[in-house]
């Protein structure tokens, strides 16, 4: 008898060690496979916060920049430039003469250089006529090799043997530097890698879920107070509660169909801006924040309802002075959850035509933007080498919000927690 | 019978008022027996097809304890709740009968529920202040009624609600601090100064003390005392010591009828029907 019992304890052992050892072994695969995904997008991510410049010593030239006094804003905008560069460029080669090795000497210049030099000469009009030395950036081609994500030799090498040699000495003589690239973090997209910025889609992220925000907050409120406080419990209340629950689970590009259908081609409201952005995803955002303020309104302990009533209180005063105050917090928390579901969002930006190469940062709602994870697609879908590290640092950057939103709610949530507690 | 009564006074921390009172009582009872405050007139519930309540009457005196007692689902709750009709709010429940306040049908259609609430108040089993400040929970009656224009008025009237439930000199530093932060009985008197912080003339009270210790609950006793030469009280409680001690009518529940309603006096110690001479010496319940 005993020995059976010891056997059957034996076996019941080893089956909770197994069974905790499942579990342990799943929480490492997920922990694995977090971190790689972390490490493969960080490792190839971060050198797009730096970029390599060059310097050249730059004749500004009123002449050959074709502007005559006075040097307006305006002026000096409309001015030309390249050939200023190049020639700084063609100083430090005086051996270069033939016109086919100059284009090649050239493309070491990203067109960014020639803008960088307007926008020196724009800030400091005063040192026209003079030789200024400025860092100017390089085409992303060599700012790869700098950077060796492309090879100096092999099959499909995109350099000539003429311009490494030209790299190099560069290189020696201390021209080539690597800087961080605040154009990365403050300019807008662009066609050459290398000037590609990221705030145009974080601006326009940001007025989508500002519009977002403003609908879907409130609306959402209204719908969950109403439902749970004040509907009459009948089949038809019953059945808009059980469709609520199926918004959420709808595809998001059905939604992105809807805006497109309704908003653009009914309402005629303008394609590919937050504005429309911010409508379609707040159709999603909609039954999250529902769901989360009836359940934190559903948690607010009945003894306050029935003293707010004793007072004299009506239904609506009672939801307003005690309901909603000891709800807020749980409704904040779902509302900020499904704002970092919208923020990440992409299918239902891509049918309202947010997928548009859009150059210029966004200042209102109203003007035409991309949004940080159409920004990710298109940069992902580019062929330049130049957009690999772009593409792993606008997620990087998108991982950044959602980290902190997620961390925001966190602490909403902790907060609060002792006092909604108590009754 | 009478050693049953005895025990409860002497376990008391207020021999004196309950000896006193007792005394005076008859007199004071009769005395104002012309002076009614509430009625009820063959009141029935029914939660859907289940009847709660069946053909209640009784008469509540001015500025008197009422006690109602009763075992456990005998509808002495579900009766108070009809006498602010709390039980609006609960679906499929239906009251017929007459329940006058002052001679008034509070069920008539003309009646404002959130007006009549504020004519009487309600002290509930659980203490239940909002969770706000001390301070926000005494000033929020005077402000949604309006009884108050000025801050300074409301802070009067919150000051003396939370002086007559003898909490002031407990919380006087740290009104602004949050109610929820009070013991037990503390957070029961708070409840208690919120319900009269706007005057009501009729306080209902369900099961105030079940949730707190001895002493505290002696000290709403107390209250409950100071509170009757202003207000008509109504306390459903468990206890048949409380019920003896601090009313001066009593209603004894059973089974969703009223089996007996006299003095506290009479129904402690020379009960008519038999059940409740059965729940009295605690042969059931």
């Amino acid at each position: 008898m005993l020995t059976t019992d010891k056997k059957r304890l034996q076996k019941r052992h080893r089956a909770e060690t197994r069974f905790r050892a499942y579990g342990v072994l799943s929480l490492m695969a997920a922990a694995g496979i977090l971190f790689t995904l972390i490490y493969s997008i960080v490792s190839s991510g971060y050198t797009a916060f730096y970029r390599t410049t060059l310097l050249l010593d730059i004749e500004l030239n009123a002449e050959r920049i074709d502007v005559t006094p006075p040097y307006s804003r305006n002026a000096l905008m409309q001015g030309r430039y390249s050939s200023l560069v190049k020639s700084a460029l063609y100083a430090q080669f005086p051996e270069v003469t033939d016109r086919r090795a100059r284009r090649e000497l050239s493309s070491l210049l990203s067109p960014g250089a020639e803008l960088a030099v307007r926008d020196y000469l724009i800030d400091h009009p005063d040192s026209l006529g003079t030789t200024i030395a400025l860092e100017v950036p390089m085409s992303s081609d060599f700012d790869q090799l700098y950077k060796e994500h492309l090879p100096r030799s092999g099959e499909n090498i995109r350099f000539s043997g003429q311009q490494l040699q030209w790299f190099d000495r560069l290189l020696e003589e201390g021209r080539i530097a690597y800087r961080f690239n605040t154009q990365f973090l403050f300019g807008g997209d662009s066609r050459y890698p290398e000037l590609a910025g990221i705030a145009g889609a974080v601006a326009g992220s940001f007025f989508a879920l500002l519009v977002c925000f403003l609908l879907s907050f409130p609306l959402g409120i209204a719908a969950a107070t109403y439902l749970e406080e004040f509907a009459p419990k009948t089949r038809l209340t019953r059945i808009i509660e059980a469709n609520i629950n199926n918004l959420a689970a709808v595809p998001s590009v059905i939604f992105g169909l809807l805006g497109l259908a309704i908003f653009l081609n009914v309402f005629g409201l303008p394609r590919s801006t937050p504005l429309v952005g911010g409508i379609v995803l707040s159709l999603m955002t909609l039954p999250t924040i529902i769901i989360a303020t009836r359940a934190s309104i559903r948690s607010v302990s009945p003894g306050i309802r029935q003293a707010g009533l004793a007072m004299g209180a009506s239904p609506v005063q009672v939801v307003f002075h005690h309901v909603l105050p000891v709800a807020m917090p749980g409704t904040l928390t779902g509302t900020i959850i499904g704002l970092a579901q919208a923020l990440g969002e992409t299918a239902p930006l891509l049918m309202i035509g947010m997928v548009a190469f859009i150059a210029n940062v966004p200042t209102t709602p109203m003007d035409p933007s991309a949004a940080l994870p159409v920004q990710i697609f298109l940069w992902a879908e580019s062929a330049e080498r130049g957009f690999v590290e772009k593409t792993s640092a606008a997620i990087m950057v998108i991982m950044m919000f959602l980290i902190m939103m997620n961390l925001l709610a966190v602490i909403i949530r902790t907060r609060t927690q002792g006092k909604s507690k108590v009754e | 019978m009478m050693d049953y009564v005895m025990t409860a006074d002497s376990t008391d921390t207020n021999d004196n008022i309950i000896r006193q009172t007792q005394d005076s009582l008859e007199s004071e009872a009769s005395a104002s027996r012309t002076d009614i405050k509430m009625t009820a007139e063959s009141v029935s519930v029914f939660y859907g097809a289940e009847q709660a309540l069946d053909d209640i009457n009784i008469d509540i005196h001015s500025k008197q304890i009422t006690a109602l007692i009763g075992p456990s689902g005998c509808g002495k709750s579900t009766f108070l709740r009809c006498l602010n009709r709390m039980n609006d709010v609960i679906d499929g429940c239906r009251v017929s009968g007459r329940i006058t306040l002052d001679g008034e049908d509070i069920y008539a259609p003309s009646v404002d529920v959130v007006s009549l609430r504020s004519h009487i108040g309600m002290v509930f089993q659980k203490p239940n202040p909002f969770p706000k400040s001390i301070f926000e929970n005494v000033a929020y009656g005077p402000r949604i009624h309006g009884l108050a224009q000025t801050q300074d008025e409301i802070e009067e009237i919150a000051i003396r609600s939370l002086k007559k439930a003898g909490l002031f000199e407990e919380v006087k530093d740290r009104l602004h601090a949050p109610a929820t932060g009070l013991s037990g009985g503390q957070q029961q008197r708070l409840c208690i100064a919120r319900a009269i912080s706007i005057n009501p003339g009729v306080l209902l009270m369900d099961e105030p003390c079940s949730a707190l210790d001895p002493i505290a609950t002696a000290r709403i006793e107390d209250l409950m005392w100071e509170l009757k030469e202003s207000i008509t009280i109504i306390i459903v409680t468990h206890s048949m010591q409380q019920a003896s001690r601090v009313s001066q009518q009593t209603g004894f529940f059973h089974m969703g009828v009223m089996a007996e309603v006299g003095t506290t006096e009479q129904i402690f110690q020379n009960p008519v029907d038999p059940r409740t001479r059965d729940y009295i010496t605690g042969r059931f319940g």
